[in-house]
C-alpha cells in the first residue's frame, strides 16, 4: 500500500500531501505520524495541503485527530497551504477545524513551530545557559 | 418507493455516465470524474470544489452505509444555464429518519455526521428518497 512520506527537520516533522487521498491512506498517515512523533520526540508537525483539491469531512477529521493526538504527545500541528476554494467549501460543509492551527504557507508554519521549540528550550533553561557563556 | 427528481422541468441532459462505487478507490475515481465534468461545464474553481466535495461525501455514504452502489453523472442544461447533476443509488438498509440524518452531528457510523447535511449545503438542489430495507437515492444539482 502507498504511504505518504514523513520528513524530519530538526525537532519538526514535515508532511506534504500530494495525492488525492483515499480513506485508507489518510488513516495510514494518521498512524504513521503518531508513531513518528513518539519515536523522534518531535515538537512540531507541519502538514502541507497546498496540493489538495478538496478537504471533505473525512480528511477534515483526520487533520483534527492528528492535531489532537500530537498535542497529547507534546507536539504542535500546523496545517499550511489550504487553497481558498477549499477553505470556503470546508466552512460551508460545516467544518472550521477549531482544534487545528493553520498558517498560510510553509514558511509561516515553520516560524510558528520554531517559536514553540525555542519557547520550550527557554523553559528548560537551555537557551539561558547558552546566553550565559 | 416515493420518488421525486430535482430539476426535471425542461432540462436537457447532454452527457450521462454511470460509475460503480464498490471501494475507496472508486470514491477517488468518482471525485475525479465529477471534477472533469464540472470543468467541462465551465464551473468556477469554488463551484468545482463544492460539487467535488459534495460528491465525495455522498460517494462515501453510498459505500459505508449503502454497502456500495452507483453514481450517475449528468451534464444538464435548463436553457438558461449549465449544471452537473449527480445521483447516488444503493440497495442498502435505507435511512429510517431522513430529517435526523440530515441534521449535523447525527451519524450511525464513525463519521462526523456532516456528510448528508454538508452535501445538501454545497448543492443548489437536493433530493433524497429512502425506504428501510430497499436502499437510498440522493440527487444533487449544482448550477454554473
Amino acid at each position: 500500500m502507498d504511504r505518504i512520506p514523513i520528513l524530519k527537520l530538526g525537532s519538526a516533522l514535515l508532511v506534504t500531501i500530494q495525492v488525492d487521498m483515499h480513506d485508507r491512506l489518510a488513516i495510514a498517515l494518521e498512524e504513521d505520524l503518531t508513531a513518528k512523533i513518539a519515536a523522534t520526540a518531535a515538537k512540531g508537525v507541519l502538514i502541507d495541503i497546498s496540493a489538495l483539491e478538496i478537504v471533505d469531512s473525512f480528511i477534515g477529521r483526520m487533520l483534527d485527530n492528528i492535531a489532537a493526538v500530537s498535542r497529547v504527545l507534546d507536539a504542535e500541528t500546523v496545517v499550511v497551504g489550504m487553497r481558498p476554494a477549499v477553505a470556503i467549501t470546508l466552512v460551508e460543509l460545516g467544518l472550521s477545524l477549531p482544534g487545528v492551527k493553520t498558517a498560510l504557507n510553509v514558511e509561516r508554519g515553520m516560524a510558528l513551530i520554531s517559536r514553540r521549540i525555542d519557547a520550550d528550550a527557554v523553559s528548560r533553561g537551555e537557551l539561558d545557559d547558552r546566553y550565559d557563556e | 418507493m416515493p420518488t421525486r427528481s430535482v430539476g426535471e422541468n425542461s432540462m436537457t441532459v447532454t452527457t450521462s455516465e454511470v460509475f460503480e462505487i464498490r471501494s475507496g478507490d472508486d470514491v477517488v475515481r468518482a471525485r475525479q470524474q465529477v471534477r472533469v465534468r464540472a470543468i467541462e461545464s465551465g464551473f468556477s474553481l469554488v463551484d468545482q470544489t463544492k460539487i467535488i466535495t459534495a460528491a465525495s461525501e455522498l460517494a462515501r455514504n453510498t459505500l459505508e452505509y449503502g454497502g456500495g452502489g452507483t453514481m450517475l453523472i449528468e451534464c444538464v442544461d435548463d436553457g438558461r444555464r449549465r449544471g452537473v447533476r449527480l445521483t447516488f443509488e444503493d440497495q442498502g438498509p435505507g435511512i429510517p429518519d431522513i430529517e435526523r440524518a440530515l441534521s449535523d452531528g447525527y451519524t450511525s457510523g464513525g463519521g462526523l455526521g456532516l456528510g448528508l447535511g454538508g452535501a445538501k449545503r454545497l448543492s443548489n438542489e437536493f433530493s433524497i428518497t429512502s425506504n428501510p430495507g430497499q436502499g437510498t437515492r440522493v440527487t444533487i444539482v449544482r448550477w454554473k
